[in-house]
């Protein structure tokens, strides 16, 4: 095959890219926007293999189907409360696939004299290395803390940001050796070396609450490594792709920050939880003491009897316990007695960027029924009841009422607002950002402390009798 | 150098159309995209096939198909996966 007709498949595969996002815009169009994608990559793939450059295809055929088989496998077994370490895992695997593609490229690049090279070649092979490299460690700290293989609590070290700072400028330093000489093989790996050390420091870090956004950072990373490399390879269609995933990482990464009233850099520096008492959020004592009301199972079923109007807010608690299924049980029964049930989710509940959407979606409730942020907040002063089920800082009302709460201005469902709320929590701990919640002292809240599936089976029960 | 503006050019370029396209995505579905995106990032692939098929030398085949490797667990299990989800999202009858 000739270089232009190879060219030209990769632009009719980089189109598909496109069109296959496009595509995922909408919950209709979605599935054949993923296999538009699917399909671009597999002409990319037929047309790379065709490439007069390729001489031996036995190794790529035997990584091909090992690669194919644990992907295929992990696809298949992975639980959906799961999905954001395995997201988390991938990405990284493509990260460290960019180091290895551009360290493969400097070696050729060096030894076939007669190709010249390039600044454009060593410094894109810089880039693709340091990149690449801070993703796989940056991915593998965060399956680690999701998966609860290391805690998911903020590691904050002592001078952590000057051993930063020191690794950043050694990674420049080492890119310039790179650039200077790229035949000193050294320089490239102690680059990916030093990038290992940055992505694990850089990640460890944060904590649990703030996944979201590392792992949609991490996302756009790896676009960006794969961009690096179609600079070293001088192909055209990595950079188009890496570009699209770049720039739709840093899109989500956006949305979750304003989600949470906090700037990337704080995100980033900041350790948000990683005080346990923070200023201005008061002891709990004070705010709670002789102010909890707790309800059982049968006087919040009363509640709901007279009910028109319930709004359900979903947590990470409500996953972990895997009460999706009960969760629309229950809805399903709210609605046969003619009562109006939504769902409102806050962008960043879950542990990844419309987590929580997917939770329910497995659990078949429809899509019409989940209500963004911005749709719900409307609607709570016309509701009856609203059922908080393990989340807390992201309905916790001083967000809104002080300034001083490493919370404020955060916006929150303003589910205190509603006629009643009902609170199913195990206790009263504080959430990630480690303060107290107004709410749930508020003379219009019922506590029902329980595990999340357990109350919701129990509450379906009394409701039944 | 002309190669080089060219690429950058589509660099950029790409970047403006990933913006335009991708702010367009509902919050409902922004996990299948992360997911999917994640999957078009393995496109990495590409470079993997041609530095494992060249051959130049032990060290760069083998450089090579360890990527190939990756990147194509990353590329299978991120459209699977995203199939997956999204088959969640489909209207029951």
């Amino acid at each position: 095959m000739t270089t232009s007709l190879i060219n030209l498949a990769y632009l009719v595969a980089s189109a598909l890219f496109i069109l296959g996002l496009k595509g995922l815009s909408h919950p209709r169009t979605a599935v054949r926007g993923n296999l538009l994608g699917a399909s671009g990559m597999l002409i990319a793939v037929v047309v790379t293999l065709l490439d007069r450059q390729i001489v031996g295809y036995g190794g790529i055929l035997g990584g091909i189907l090992v690669g194919s088989a644990i992907g295929a496998v992990l696809a298949q077994r992975i639980p959906m409360t799961a999905m954001p370490q395995m997201v988390a895992l991938l990405n990284g695997l493509g990260g460290i696939a960019s180091v290895l593609v551009a360290g493969a490229a400097l070696i050729e690049a060096v030894g076939i004299t007669e190709r010249p090279v390039t600044a454009q070649l060593t410094i894109a092979t810089a880039v693709s290395g340091l990149i690449g490299a801070v993703t796989f460690w940056g991915s593998l700290v965060a399956f680690g803390k999701l998966q609860d293989l290391i805690s998911g609590n903020p590691v904050l070290l002592p001078g952590r940001h000057a051993i930063n700072a020191a690794l950043l400028v050694a990674s420049i330093a080492l890119a310039a050796g790179v650039a200077m000489r790229p035949d000193v093989p050294l320089f490239y790996w102690g680059l990916v070396l030093v990038a290992s050390a940055l992505g694990i420091l850089a990640v460890i870090p944060i904590g649990g609450a703030d996944m979201p956004v590392v792992i949609s950072l991490l996302n756009s990373y790896s676009g960006l490594a794969a961009c690096a490399t179609g600079f070293v390879l001088d192909n055209t269609m990595l950079i188009i792709a890496g570009s699209l995933v770049g720039a739709s990482g840093i899109i989500l990464t956006r949305i979750m920050c304003d989600a949470m009233n906090r700037s990337l850099a704080n995100v980033l520096f900041g350790g948000l939880g990683a005080a346990v008492t923070a200023p201005g959020g008061g002891k709990g004592d004070d705010i709670y003491a002789g102010r909890v009301k707790s309800a059982d199972p049968e006087e919040i079923a009363m509640l709901l009897d007279i009910a028109q109007r319930v709004m359900i807010v979903p947590g990470y608690g409500l996953a972990v316990s895997q009460a999706q299924h009960s969760v629309k049980t229950l809805a399903e029964l709210l609605e046969k007695r003619g009562v109006q049930v939504d769902f409102a989710i806050h962008p960043v509940a879950g542990r990844m960027p419309g987590h929580m959407n997917v939770l329910l979606a497995e659990a078949d409730i429809p899509y019409e029924k989940l209500l963004t942020m911005e749709e719900a907040n409307p609607q709570f002063e016309q509701t009856d009841v609203v059922i908080v089920i393990g989340a807390n800082d992201v309905v916790n009302p001083v967000a809104r009422t002080d300034p001083s709460s490493p919370i404020a201005g955060m916006p929150i469902l303003d589910v205190d607002r509603a006629r009643t709320v009902v609170v199913v929590k195990r206790s009263l701990s504080p959430g990630f950002a480690g303060i107290p919640n107004p709410l749930f002292a508020a003379d219009n809240t019922l506590m029902y402390f329980a595990d999340g599936k357990k109350a919701l089976v129990d509450l379906i029960a009394a409701l039944e009798h | 150098m002309d190669a080089l503006v060219a690429a950058l050019t589509i660099f950029v370029l790409a970047l403006f159309v990933g913006f335009e396209v991708i702010t367009k995505v509902p919050p409902t579905l922004h996990t299948p995209l992360m997911s999917g995106s994640n999957a078009i990032s393995g496109i990495t692939l590409v470079g993997a096939l041609l530095s494992s098929g060249t051959q130049y030398s032990t060290l760069s085949t083998v450089l090579g198909t360890l990527a190939v490797v990756l990147a194509t667990i990353n590329v299978v299990g991120g459209f699977l996966v995203t199939h997956r989800i999204l088959g969640m999202f489909r209207r029951k009858s």
